[in-house]
């Protein structure tokens, strides 16, 4: 273990010795925006995809709004489709999509696997490069005219709105290659650049997640790629694929689309599956329970998630033997994604759990994702779909893993990380005010939509019949609570990068290496020396080093500071490295 | 997880930084390490572009599927000569491009050039017969999409067909697609010709030369599947 | 459980449905409170209270691995099982089943029965199965009738069919479920389900409509055939122009520049090819009307004529 890192974060509370890290090597604004490395590129991404959470959610708000009453309220029918469909392209494709892999993968994902940097660095950069000029494309689209195809552009109607869809699907036929770009660097990087005993079984949990989801991204997004230019071309010149009135199908845009929307679905929540595994497993200071099972059931999930696009197609004119098959596959793929909640829970038995920010989102989401996924099992059942599909019972069944599962670990993981990302802690008090205020008031805005879609109030609906008005109101006070919770957030996030508490090189007691072998601050090339790797990821008995550096819990005042570290291992006799982290 | 550090990979990376061999990355530990990653991304890439590729065959079987009958009469108007022409000429190209890194693993820098440039060739061969035969379709009318507008002897029984325009549509969509492929194809190995010709590339170091060798393989591969599907059956 | 969750029961379907959906909702809830439980038990449990505190690593257990995922596929099966029965049901349309054609546009629906009978409002016999057959004249929509459970797009290139067996009389809502645009959350309807001796009198008194005068026959089909979603006749815009004062206007302003006398003959043309001259300021969306009878036709310009006070000499 490197020699540097234990005391670093004692010393550096004088700013005149502070040491040069990734963030201060360079600091003109040329130096970020040509950078090569991959801390920075995830520090670029996070601000891009902050941006655009801020923008969709604030379109999610202004639709509750909207909904707070059966009839106009705030807008015209026209601005609520539009509200409504850039709310849903924005989150998925341009935000859902990219913002793990994008933020945390590039991030952390070097660093737990003890390479200095993505294989492709240069392709790095360009992935975040493609993704603004996807970003600048579905401006382009709102300045001509706007959408109101919803985010899933159905042929014929599609087709014939006109506005700037032709824009739009051209923005994600562009945005897409940034998340291909940023699949492909994973999935080399996870091969090639691993540290010296960094086996496969020795891969953290988050790094098993981000190369599933890589899979996904590189087989699935050029199957959207082609929908989009088959979309544009018929919209161009007629071809006659999609459209009906020029002699193609409907349908077999669905299939096409969901071929790519439904792996997508996996692109989003596999990444929030490996940063759970690592809170869970840091917070309970224990080895994850079933760590081969839950690593191997998300390569199951990512190879099963190809083969159950139609479930999203039970009533839409597809054939019933296709549903049936579809409906079936869709029931073998809840399996794997039980064993995880399963795993997860037994993970904290007799561990030794500190309830901080990022473990209070961990806990959230293994309440949330579980009730997305036993209504993932409701609307895979083909009866029950025909009266559930398209109401409010899917879309809060997919908030619910999507919002509940994915947005929760990503919040999660942004506390966990964000000691190492801005050498800051964030206000634990007000963390945990906002992780109760999240989880309050997405609740309280998705659970009334479940009742609503199973009383069968269609989706997508800009009035509505009165009776349903009571729970619509219920869940705009609930996404109120959830924004407030939000902005919290934001500003004490904002305020931390400023005046937050420095922060030591393993605040969380962590066994990763991204905790133990660097600095409080990353240097530029992540590791004084490339590590070798000589246990498992969360064998916390064996790491000494991990509570020589500092405990986070030294940080609050109420609890002692830790005493001597623990004894070292038999192994580990060299005195310099039993000092070291 | 690690509990010390590595000494012997430290040491070496240390020591090679002093004979650092140009072309090595500074992330990278070894050359080695660097064209195994290299070649790993471009399957992953060639990966990507098949995928591409096999929406597009899905939607062609899909339509002939339906239409089995105007799939075979609009595929008869096709000039299988020019088709079969073009599949000598893909894949000699093809042929070419693995001589030319045959020619660099050996320092044979002169021939490699030579061989770039006869692929180079070839592919503009290619390009051209497609032009000629894009032209022909043209001429009568045949035009993928709304164009679509069918004259002459060959091509007047096409008009009373409702699905021909789908078959040219994705016939146009596929070879365009195709195309373009081959003209990215011929700038990239354009490049590599003048890089060749610059010195820039010996057996020590020719990743460029290899990844694109594979790229070009899986453009003539591509090729394989569009002629016996769309000319032939 | 039921009772708050579903809307009210009015098929042979439905209960069977929601028997399903009760028991996967009472299996996931037992399981969520399950799982949950253990989860702030461990929490509470096991809670750290010394810094330093590190567990010795528990073994894990094969046979607890093996039961979650034995015992969870075993219920899913089941879960399938269920719902393939009943989606079996669903498909399998009764030979008896007595047909009612459907058309949907943007943005309303349009019944026809076996005698030529359209209607806006779907009329059904109580205690009998119904078949719909389904097409759109413009984008996919969606049928859907919560208090049958039953549900089922409507495309543009091929007809789709649902059927129900209405159990309890009464008014229930219809809506469409497929985003359909502009109008997509009013593009409602309502079902009465009436005994069969109410529905053969209805269908007998509804239909004839060789004994209306024109103008009354335009005003039916009005909204029958959804001219309402696009067309106002209080002069207030909407998709179409509005059609208070339209008759006679002599300088009708069109997409091309050129004008128009709105006569009996452009009233004609417009309704059968819709797309021949659009009116300056709207886009090119009416689906052609083609499929009017004569009659028909005539009684729409009639009740036209009646939305304007302008008077013209023509043939």
């Amino acid at each position: 273990m490197s020699t540097t890192t234990q005391d670093a974060p004692v010393e550096q509370a004088g700013p005149d010795e502070e040491e040069t890290n990734y963030l201060n090597h360079e600091t003109s604004i040329w130096s970020w925006l040509t950078t090569k490395d991959h801390k920075r590129i995830g520090v670029l991404y996070c601000i891009s995809l902050a941006v655009v959470f801020l923008v969709a959610g604030v379109l999610a708000l202004l639709m509750r709004a909207e909904l707070s009453g059966s009839g106009q309220t705030l807008m015209g029918n026209d601005t609520y489709n539009q509200v409504f469909t850039m709310h849903g392209i924005l989150m998925v494709f341009l935000f859902l999509v990219p913002s793990i892999p994008a933020i945390l993968g590039n991030f952390v994902l070097p660093l737990q696997i003890g390479a200095k940097d993505v294989a492709f660095p240069r392709l790095n950069l360009a992935s975040w490069y493609v993704y603004l000029a996807g970003a600048a494309f579905t401006i382009t689209a709102l300045l001509t005219g706007g959408v109101d195809t919803g985010w899933t552009f159905y042929t014929p109607y599609s087709a014939s709105t006109g506005g700037g869809v032709l824009w739009m699907t051209s923005a994600i036929f562009v945005a897409g290659f940034a998340n291909i770009f940023t699949g492909l660097n994973f999935i080399v990087t996870i091969h090639k650049m691993r540290a010296p005993g960094m086996t496969w079984n020795r891969l953290p949990l988050f790094v098993w997640g981000m190369y599933a989801t890589s899979i996904v991204q590189v087989l699935a997004t050029p199957v959207i790629g082609i929908t989009m230019v088959l979309l544009i071309l018929e919209q161009t010149l007629q071809i006659g694929i999609f459209d009906p009135a020029l002699g193609g199908d409907p349908v077999l845009f669905q299939h096409f689309f969901w071929f790519y929307s439904h792996p997508a679905v996996y692109i989003m929540i596999l990444p929030a599956f490996g940063i759970l595994s690592e809170l869970i497993a840091t917070f309970s200071r224990s080895r994850i329970f079933g760590y081969r099972a839950i690593a191997l059931s998300s390569v199951a999930i990512a190879m099963l998630g190809f083969l159950v696009w139609g479930h999203h197609m039970f009533v839409s004119g597809q054939s019933a033997i296709s549903s049936i098959v579809f409906s079936l596959i869709t029931y073998l793929i809840g399996i794997p994604s039980g064993i995880k909640v399963f795993n997860w829970v037994a993970t904290l038995y007799k561990g030794s759990i500190w309830l901080q920010t990022p473990m209070l989102y961990a806990l959230g989401f293994l309440f949330m994702f579980t009730i997305g996924g036993f209504t993932g099992i409701m609307v895979g059942v083909l009866s029950v779909d025909v009266h559930l599909h398209d109401t409010y019972y899917v879309v809060g069944h997919f908030h619910y893993v999507m919002m509940g599962g994915s947005v929760v670990a990503l919040l999660g993981g942004m506390h966990y990380w964000w000691p190492k990302i801005t050498g800051r802690m964030y206000n634990e008090t007000l963390g945990k005010i906002a992780a109760g205020l999240v989880f309050v008031g997405f609740n309280l805005t998705f659970f009334p939509q479940l009742v609503l879609g199973a009383r069968g109030m269609p989706r997508r609906y800009a009035n509505y019949a009165e009776r349903f008005a009571g729970l619509h109101q219920l869940s705009t006070v609930g996404s109120q609570i959830l924004g407030l919770g939000l902005f919290l957030i934001l500003g004490y996030a904002l305020w931390s990068l400023a005046y937050g508490e420095k922060a030591p090189a393993n605040p969380w007691g962590a066994t990763t290496l991204e905790w133990t072998n660097t600095t409080a601050v990353p240097i530029h090339h992540n590791f004084e020396r490339i590590p070798l790797v000589t246990r498992g990821p969360y064998d916390f008995h064996l790491a000494d080093e991990v509570f020589g550096g500092g405990d986070g819990e030294a940080l609050s005042d109420d609890v002692p500071q830790i005493p001597d570290p623990a004894p070292s291992a038999p192994s580990e006799t060299d005195p310099t490295e039993s000092a070291g982290v | 997880m690690a509990t010390e550090t590595a000494p012997a990979p430290t040491e070496r990376e240390e020591a090679e930084h002093d004979h650092h061999p140009e072309h090595l990355q500074h992330h990278f530990v070894s050359s080695k390490q660097q064209f195994d990653s290299a070649k790993l991304g471009m399957w992953v890439f060639l990966i990507t572009e098949v995928l591409l590729f096999s929406g597009m065959f899905v939607a062609y079987a899909v339509f002939r599927q339906w239409n089995p009958d105007v799939f075979a009469a609009a595929s008869g108007t096709l000039d299988q000569a020019m088709g079969a022409a073009n599949t000598v000429v893909l894949l000699t190209s093809s042929l070419t491009v693995a001589l030319a890194i045959h020619a660099i693993k050996q320092d044979r820098v002169q021939r490699c050039i030579y061989y770039l440039l006869g692929t180079l060739g070839l592919a503009g061969g290619f390009m051209v017969v497609k032009y000629f035969e894009y032209m022909a379709k043209f001429e009568h009318g045949v035009f993928p999409g709304a164009a679509f507008d069918p004259h002459g002897a060959h091509y007047e029984h096409l008009a009373e067909m409702t699905a021909a325009p789908q078959f040219f549509s994705i016939y146009f969509v596929m070879t365009g697609i195709h195309g373009v492929h081959v003209i990215i194809g011929m700038i990239v190995i354009g490049v590599l010709a003048l890089m060749a010709w610059r010195g820039s590339f010996s057996s020590e170091w020719y990743t460029p030369v290899e990844l694109t060798g594979l790229y070009w393989h899986l453009v003539d591969i591509v090729w394989i599947f569009l002629f016996p599907l769309l000319y032939l059956i | 459980m039921g009772d708050f969750w579903l809307p009210e029961a009015a098929s042979t379907m439905a209960p069977k449905i929601d028997s399903l959906f009760t028991f996967v909702n009472v299996v996931s809830g037992v399981l969520l409170v399950g799982v949950v439980t253990a989860m702030l038990w461990f929490m509470y449990r096991y809670r750290r209270q010394d810094p330093a505190e590190r567990p010795s690593p528990v073994k894990e257990s094969k046979l607890l691995e093996i039961s979650w995922i034995v015992i969870p596929t075993i219920l899913v099966l089941l879960v399938f099982n269920w719902g393939f029965k009943s989606f079996v049901a669903q498909k399998t349309i009764p030979d008896n089943a007595y047909e009612i054609q459907v058309q949907a546009r943007s943005w309303g629906w349009s019944f026809e029965y076996p005698n030529g009978v359209t209607t806006d409002t779907l009329y059904v016999p109580a205690d009998e199965p119904v078949k719909t057959t389904m097409s759109s004249q413009d984008v996919i929509h969606s049928f859907y009738v919560p208090a049958f459970r039953v549900k089922q797009d409507v495309l543009p290139n091929r007809y789709t069919s649902v059927w129900f067996e209405a159990t309890k009389e009464g008014a229930y809502d219809l809506f469409c479920t497929e985003y359909c645009g502009r109008n997509h959350s009013e593009m409602d309807a309502e079902v009465k389900v009436v005994s069969r001796a109410r529905f053969d009198e209805w269908l007998e008194s509804a239909g004839t409509p060789d004994d209306i005068p024109l103008p009354k026959l335009g005003e039916k089909l009005y909204t029958q055939q959804g001219c309402q979603g696009c067309h106002s006749l209080d002069g207030s815009e909407m998709v179409g122009p509005s059609w208070k004062g339209l008759y006679g206007k002599t300088e009708h302003k069109m997409a091309d520049g050129s004008t128009v006398t709105a006569d009996a003959n452009y009233l004609r043309e417009s309704i059968l090819q819709s797309g021949a001259k659009v009116v300056d300021g709207y886009q090119n969306v009416m689906p052609s009307y083609a499929s009017l009878s004569e009659r028909e036709v005539s009684g729409l310009v009639e009740f036209i004529k009646e939305q304007s006070d302008k008077e013209l000499s023509e043939e």
